[in-house]
């Protein structure tokens, strides 16, 4: 048996029927596009969140003053100024799982250099922080301890502050003006980009905390909140812990009272994003599945109303000697050509798809080999499963009464 | 079949069909369709011997058994009881897969209406049987051009059926089922669908592929003309044979 030429006849039946194979084609194509295009665009996103937080570093914990409840109240985090900078001192000194600490103080101001002026975010951290951040110096180096004892009067640009002021030109040294005051511009971040919020990150000036709450904030000793690392990621836990039961001592808290601060970590963000990329790929599998199941039942109505069309041919090739099981696999052959074609048809307009989303979007998109491997072989797949009731019902036919078939 | 056996059929033509072995033979043949309300009996203890050479219309009013007789020969469909020696193998009791190959190696069909694969070429149509057993293309190719040279079309070869005449059509038919070199040829009125011209034409070629090849011919026709070319004639009557008798053709090819 020439199996090669069962093929050719399978595939000559379709090519002779060009409207028909395109249209029932659509169900598989569509369906297929689909799941390559939205698997891409997932992905994607599941990347950039996970690439911030680890830029973020994913051993970084969030120090908050103030309590979801307090004495039966609810008031926002980071209202109560109970939070102070020394906590922090205390936490770096005191906590083993704790390698890096800054408290963390901020105000929005009008900064003017020359005759330019920008409206900004003033952050107010201590010397940790581009470890913290794990953010890079373009130009320039950031503040040192003694800056923040001190707390002078020097500031660390964004990039795009930068830009605004400065149009480009050399910065380091020069003097902008802050609220009226005087900063010293000792140096200048590397660019960062958006955040997944959609957040300008290089849009910031850094100063020591210690200034903003001297200059900013009328001489307050108490942060809002402060950013800790700890010392490996798997050590986060260990570190919340610390820093609880230490926050709880030099606050004198007694053991029926509620926290006076909050302690967040990176991994409940990344567990959150993770739960809901999850639920998102859940949802395209079962759109992927629902639009390949209607494309498959297209594909078996298509190859039913072929199997009925050619019953005289059935017949004919049953009497020269087809046996039952060459006719299957010729209409098998039909049905899965089909499927095929359409899922290499479906997988480049997915592709083209998500090239197109990330050209004009700007959106990123991870085409995964195993995403594409998979919509082929399970297209072949619906082929073989919607195509093989048709087939057996061709192989199944009477030559007698195929052949008399008008 | 094998291409030794094959060889012999050739060789042995020219010999009296006397001294031929039967190359089919249906002992005690019954055939009964019993649908549950209706029970028809469409052949009834038929037997009959052909031998190899011969050339066979099998006459009778539709209702006969004569279609079914064919179909039966055809090994389209299996006897109910009896047995049916096609070359010395009882294929009474063979599988619808089996029986697919025994068409396809020792059975040539010629139809009333052609039956040719529409929008097939002559050349594919007559590929069609080979693809169907291990045959190389070489080989393939060598054959159908052999066939297409016997029915006179080899310049046709291109064509497709709906451009060619309705005798032109008979003869793809007759090369198809002449190209996997078959023991017997089973024809169901050939000539049913053609003017009389043609069918004289088509008839005479059927006769002269009898006597020239010694292909075993059997025919079912209801004309009494069209069954003259015969060399055996088999009347059929409710699913008996009424009449079995050897004729002297009164029209012969030259």
């Amino acid at each position: 048996m020439n199996y090669w030429m069962i093929l050719k006849i399978s595939l000559k039946a379709l090519r002779r029927n060009k409207i028909r194979s395109a249209l029932t084609m659509l169900g598989i194509i569509i369906g297929v596009a689909a799941v390559i295009a939205m698997v891409s665009l997932g992905k994607g996103a599941q990347q950039q969140v996970q690439e911030e937080l680890s830029a973020m570093g994913d051993n970084t914990v969030w120090v908050r003053a103030g309590s979801r409840r307090s004495w039966g109240i609810r008031s926002a985090t980071g209202t109560r100024n109970t939070l102070k900078g020394s906590d922090f001192e205390a936490m770096l000194r005191e906590c083993p799982a704790i390698k890096a600490v800054s408290p963390s103080a901020g105000s929005v101001a009008q900064v003017v250099f020359g005759n330019q002026n920008w409206n900004t975010r003033i952050e107010g951290y201590n010397e940790q922080y581009p470890q913290l951040r794990n953010w890079e110096m373009a130009q320039g180096q950031f503040y040192d301890v003694s800056h923040v004892k001190s707390a002078s009067r020097v500031a660390v640009l964004g990039n795009t502050v930068w830009k605004e002021l400065f149009s480009g030109s050399d910065p380091i040294g020069q003097t902008i003006r802050i609220k009226n005051l005087s900063f010293q511009v000792i140096g200048v971040f590397k660019a960062k980009g958006y955040n997944s919020w959609g957040r300008d990150q290089d849009d910031t000036i850094l100063v020591p905390y210690t200034t903003v709450q001297k200059k900013f904030l009328g001489g307050v000793l108490s942060v809002q909140s402060g950013i800790v690392q700890a010392v490996s990621a798997r050590a986060t836990y260990a570190a919340e812990k610390q820093i609880r039961s230490l926050l709880r001592q030099r606050h004198r808290l007694g053991p029926f009272q509620d926290d006076d601060f909050s302690v967040r970590n990176l991994s409940e963000i990344a567990e959150a994003a993770e739960a809901t990329s999850r639920i998102m790929s859940y949802l395209l599998a079962g759109i992927a599945a629902i639009s390949l199941l209607v494309g498959g039942i297209g594909i078996m109505n298509i190859m039913l109303v072929a199997v009925s069309e050619r019953t005289r041919e059935i017949g004919i090739r049953m009497a020269i000697g087809a046996r039952p099981n060459h006719v299957r696999i010729q209409f098998l052959a039909e049905s899965i050509a089909l499927c095929t074609m359409g899922g290499i048809i479906g997988l480049l307009i997915g592709l083209g798809t998500s090239y197109g989303i990330a050209q004009f979007l700007g959106w990123s998109t991870i085409v995964s080999l195993d995403s594409i491997i998979l919509s082929i072989v399970f297209s072949a797949g619906i082929g073989i499963f919607f195509g093989y009731y048709p087939a057996h019902k061709a192989a199944g036919l009477d030559p007698i009464e195929a052949l008399r078939y008008e | 079949m094998s291409t030794s056996k094959l060889a012999s059929t050739m060789k042995n033509a020219s010999l009296p069909s006397v001294e031929k072995d039967s190359v089919i033979a249906l002992r005690d043949v019954w055939k009964i369709y019993d649908t549950g309300e209706i029970r028809v009996e469409a052949m009834k203890n038929v037997s009959l011997k052909i031998a190899q050479g011969e050339f066979v219309a099998i006459m009778g009013a539709s209702g006969s058994g004569k279609s079914t007789m064919l179909n039966i020969l055809g090994c389209l469909d299996h006897p109910t009881r009896g047995i049916y020696l096609l070359d010395d193998v009882d294929v009474s009791t063979f599988s619808a897969s089996d029986r697919a190959d025994i068409r396809n190696q020792k059975i040539g069909f010629i139809f009333q209406t052609f039956n040719l694969l529409s929008r097939t070429s002559v050349w594919e149509n007559v590929e069609a049987p080979m693809l169907y057993s291990d045959i190389a293309k070489v080989e393939r190719t060598e054959r159908i051009q052999e066939a297409l040279r016997i029915v006179g079309l080899s310049e046709k070869a291109k064509a497709l059926p709906n451009q060619l005449s309705g005798g032109q059509q008979q003869r793809v038919a007759a090369a198809r089922a002449l190209v996997n070199r078959p023991a017997i040829l089973l024809a169901d009125e050939p000539t049913g669908n053609l003017d009389s011209s043609t069918s004289d034409e088509i008839m005479s070629f059927l006769q002269k592929l009898n006597h020239e090849k010694g292909i075993t011919l059997i025919m079912v026709t209801h004309e009494n003309d069209v069954a003259a070319y015969a060399s055996r004639r088999i009347q059929m009557r409710d699913g008996k044979i009424i009449n079995d008798e050897i004729i002297t053709p009164n029209v012969v090819s030259n």
